[in-house]
């Protein structure tokens, strides 16, 4: 998740410069991990480390080609967590099976929504959250 | 100088048209199919079922169909997409959305608030394609078996 708040925060204003506690600051999640995650980001491509006063990260990605899929798995393997035992007696190969074939199902499920999203498709809905979010009204004076 | 590209009700004539578009997604030609589907869409005067196509210098370069259904699986009545094609020619120039915005007003218009389609879980680039005008995964869950 860290990955796709840095390259999301980052791809909604590909001009800007963020600086890792900026980002870290925002979603409330610790910089010390973030920053890990950007030196990857930076290796495959999808943020630039800017030189100079201030330094920061800008993003350097395509929005229209890249997907919540491709973030996440420069990080993780996405088979879900249903931890199939490795030594087994054969006796309880028709359990381990079904398991197995549910286990599928969900990363199936998971894959065709995570890597049919964009990151343009993904900051568009970011835009019409903001936009169509009902104004707090300023407290009377 | 660009083409102008029209979308309106697909007519009778647009027929060949369609099935050689279908032709070049789908890498099957399916007349009979097709015909069938113009015989129940096309110049039928019923507005609760859509044919459109998009239309540049007299050829059809794009299509979409649709219709109302009203209580299958449980439902109330809401619109459904059922097949969209573009002339690779003409991608990313906008005219799947601009053909998807049009049926989206003719359903409205014909008293539905909601728009559903089914793709195929392969099918990454109509995946995406849906999923950029907004459409999201839905309450239904299609599901399946071999009949032995």
């Amino acid at each position: 998740m860290f990955a796709l708040f840095a390259v999301l925060e980052l791809a909604s204003d590909p001009d800007r410069q963020l600086s890792t506690s900026d980002i870290a600051d925002k979603y409330g999640i610790s910089a010390h991990h973030l920053a890990k995650v950007m030196r990857n980001l930076v290796q495959e491509g999808l943020a630039q480390a800017m030189r100079g006063a201030g330094g920061g990260y800008r993003f350097a990605g395509n929005v229209n080609r890249t997907t919540l899929l491709d973030v996440i798995q420069l990080f993780e393997k996405m088979d879900s967590e249903l931890d199939m035992p490795n030594n087994w007696s054969h006796a309880s190969d028709p359990i381990v099976t079904e398991l197995q074939c549910i286990s599928n199902e969900i990363d199936n499920l998971t894959k065709a929504v995570l890597d049919t999203i964009t990151l343009a498709t993904a900051l568009k809905n970011t835009r019409h959250r903001t936009e169509s979010a009902i104004p707090i009204p300023l407290p009377k004076a | 100088m660009k083409d102008t590209i029209s979308i309106r009700n697909a007519l009778p004539s647009d027929l060949a048209g369609v099935i050689e578009l279908d032709k070049l997604g789908s890498k099957e030609e399916k007349p009979d199919s097709w015909r069938k589907i113009f015989s129940h869409y096309v110049a039928t005067g019923k507005n609760d079922r859509l044919f459109l196509v998009a239309e540049a210098n007299g050829k059809v370069v794009g299509f979409i169909v649709g219709e109302v259904r009203a209580w299958e699986f449980g439902s109330p009545s809401c619109g459904w997409v059922f097949a969209v094609a573009v002339s690779p020619k003409v991608r990313e120039t906008g005219i799947g959305r601009r053909m998807f915005d049009e049926i989206s007003v003719r359903l409205k218009q014909s008293g539905v608030t909601t728009v559903r389609t089914m793709v195929d879980r392969d099918s990454k680039e109509t995946l995406s394609f849906f999923r950029s005008l907004g459409l999201r995964t839905g309450r239904y869950i299609e599901l399946e078996k071999q009949i032995d």
